[in-house]
């Protein structure tokens, strides 16, 4: 079974790519991946750079030396990926005394720092985690992805579990690390909502494929592929005007993805070519890039399909 | 009526009303074995609530709120510390066998994780038929009752009858669940979190299949969602719960467009995407978690709330009528 199929995309320096799509369409195993964290029966090809070095072809030693460093990672229910009977403060020292020689107490000097940088008092890092609420648990494991000053960090729906005032923290304490520190995020979250309000760009993906890419404001807005445009009308809003939702028809394909465009048995503007052939990525007419027949067709009779 | 008028005697003027909540006070005690205190958890504190028939009022607040409890001591889940609720002007915890059996057939309750509230060693036929045995529909009806029943919800009975909850999709699943809510006539679905478990594209399915089926059996609502968007999207009415107290409860749009709590205004501007006219409230460097355990003296939002006032740690506000329909408990509401 083939998870992900012929993803590329680019992360640039200091920004926030949101990467979106619904279950089992290949987010997580996408963001595994670039951390060689995916399961040993996974075969994986392809290239994975990093400041220009490929990562799938790295000596464990190396790998090793690389997490943490140049990546890092918020994985997905990171809530309750702390140690119970280690305090927090310690659970971060180790991070940091695994990856450079430096003494406890300084260590634990920075931990103290990372935690007030993410808005925890740092008289707390003596205290275990279940002695933090949810939203803490989540800030302390990102200052745990921030211990090694990485480029790159990695959160795989680093919001779910919370409720939406503290979702709106983190959102806000993230853009702000973001801001601050320089630092490259790829944001995996199932929440068009979400992403929209935090990425600067943002892919969509549909049965291990990247169907849109582009600035976030251009694909939500003006989205060019009907999968986009479907998943966004789908969300119930709380502003605006009221209005009745169309859902998209039948369900996401798992495992034996249809031929042709993965999504035409439940697209609305299906035709011919959509069942045969596989639709590339290419320059849309809102300049962004998405996978769909339609662009071709637009752009060779010159005007834009009712969509 | 001149002037402000508290919540309950509003309340009893309403013939409509099909569930009437007065008052409930819903308390735990846990006693901690090593030291031996008892803790005592406020889940759900003096709450007033009328449902009318053929509403859907949906329920909000944060996890913790007591949204849930709330739901499960109206299904006699759980036993009330006190206060009273009357389906059909009747105390549901003063029923003998009888009323009880005809009330539970009354009142049904869809849960939030359609993987958790299957039997995974029934088939679709079996979970469905199940309720129509406990309560005696004849044997020979029960099938095409099935049958029926999955149609209306969407799903093929020919293919789907004979399966197991492994086999089907998390949306087939909810569907099979809410076949089975229905299965007796309800008059009353109690739906806990329905569509949080599932995905964006099937949500929808599963929040048009819930309207029509009300609209065609004539049920009423009890929706519990931590979603505004779904509240508004599914819901004529909106309650705001707070620490275990409805702090808030006004039309859907009344709610959303001109919130009077200052905690709904929190919920409000921290959805994403909001475009909230009012500042946001919204600060970085505050725990938003409570304990349930000990409520703060007088209104329970004053530790967060940034225009809390002497007068606010002193006696708890009522749940008062500032306009038509639009209840809110705080001393110094948002102004209009």
């Amino acid at each position: 079974m083939k998870a992900v199929d012929g993803v590329s995309f680019t992360v640039n320096k200091g920004e926030i790519l949101g990467l979106a799509g619904e279950s089992a369409c290949g987010k997580t195993t996408t963001a595994l991946s670039i951390m060689r964290l995916h399961g040993a029966n996974a075969v994986v090809e392809g290239k994975i750079l990093l400041e220009g070095r490929d990562i799938l072809q790295m000596s464990n030693e190396e790998l090793r030396d690389f997490r943490w460093k140049r990546i890092s990672m918020i994985p997905q229910g990171s809530m309750n990926s702390l140690d119970p009977v280690i305090s927090v403060g310690n659970q971060i020292t180790e991070a940091i005394q695994a990856h450079e020689n430096v003494h406890k107490s300084e260590a634990w000097k920075s931990a103290e720092k990372l935690l007030s940088s993410v808005s925890i008092d740092p008289s707390r890092a003596k205290n275990y985690p279940h002695e933090f609420s949810g939203g803490m648990k989540q800030r302390a494991v990102i200052a745990m992805a921030l211990a090694l000053n990485p480029s790159l960090v990695i959160a795989d729906e680093p919001t779910t579990a919370l409720d939406v005032v503290v979702q709106k923290q983190l959102l806000l304490l993230l853009k702000e690390l973001q801001r601050n520190l320089s630092i490259s995020f790829l944001f995996v979250s199932h929440d068009l909502s979400v992403i929209g309000e935090i990425a600067d760009r943002l892919a969509v993906m549909y049965a291990g494929k990247i169907v849109e890419i582009g600035p976030k404001s251009v694909v939500l807005k003006q989205p060019s592929h009907p999968y986009t445009r479907a998943l966004v009308n789908s969300v119930p809003r709380v502003f605006g005007s009221r209005q009745l939702l169309h859902s998209i028809p039948g369900s996401p394909p798992t495992g034996i993805w249809p031929s042709g465009c993965r999504f035409h048995p439940r697209c609305e503007f299906a035709f011919e070519p959509c069942k045969q052939k596989e639709p590339q990525l290419e320059v849309s007419m809102t300049g962004v890039h998405a996978a769909c027949h339609l662009i071709s067709q637009e752009k060779e009779t010159g005007f834009s399909t009712k969509r | 009526m001149a002037g402000a008028e508290t919540q309950g005697d509003v309340h009893k003027c309403d013939l409509n009303g099909i569930l009437e909540i007065q008052e409930l006070t819903v308390h735990f005690h846990r006693k901690d074995r090593i030291i031996g205190r008892q803790t005592t958890i406020h889940a759900v504190d003096r709450v007033t609530l009328t449902l009318s028939k053929g509403e859907t009022l949906s329920l909000v607040g944060e996890s913790g709120s007591g949204k849930s409890t709330l739901a499960r001591t109206v299904l006699k889940l759980h036993h009330p510390t006190s206060g009273t609720i009357l389906f059909r002007n009747k105390d549901i915890f003063r029923q003998d066998r009888t009323e009880s059996k005809s009330f539970r057939k009354r009142v049904q309750m869809i849960f939030q994780d359609p993987y958790e509230s299957l039997n995974p060693q029934s088939t679709v036929l079996s979970s469905v038929i199940e309720p129509m045995i406990i309560h005696g529909l004849a044997k020979d009806k029960r099938e095409s009752m099935a049958s029926r029943l999955l149609t209306m919800v969407g799903l093929d009975p020919t293919s789907k009858l004979d399966r197991y909850p492994h086999e089907l999709s998390g949306g087939e699943r909810q569907r099979v669940a809410i076949a089975r809510a229905i299965s007796l006539e309800p008059e009353l679905l109690v739906a806990d979190e329905p569509v949080s478990m599932l995905d964006v594209s099937i949500r929808l399915e599963i929040l048009h299949l819930l309207q029509t089926l009300k609209n065609e059996l004539h049920l009423t609502y009890l929706f519990i969602t931590h979603d505004l968007g779904v509240a508004r999207y599914i819901g004529t009415r909106i309650a705001v719960m707070y620490f275990g107290q409805i702090v808030e409860i006004a039309e859907t749009d009344e709610l959303i467009n001109q919130p009077l709590h200052h905690y709904t205004n929190l919920l409000l501007s921290s959805i994403p995407g909001s475009e909230n006219s009012q500042p946001l409230a919204v600060k970085a460097d505050v725990d938003y978690s409570f304990s349930a355990t000990e409520p703060p003296s007088g209104c329970r939002f004053r530790t967060r709330c940034p225009k809390a006032q002497e007068k606010c740690a002193l006696k708890e506000p009522e749940l008062t009528e500032l306009t038509a329909r639009h209840f809110v408990a705080c001393y110094y509401p948002l102004s209009r």
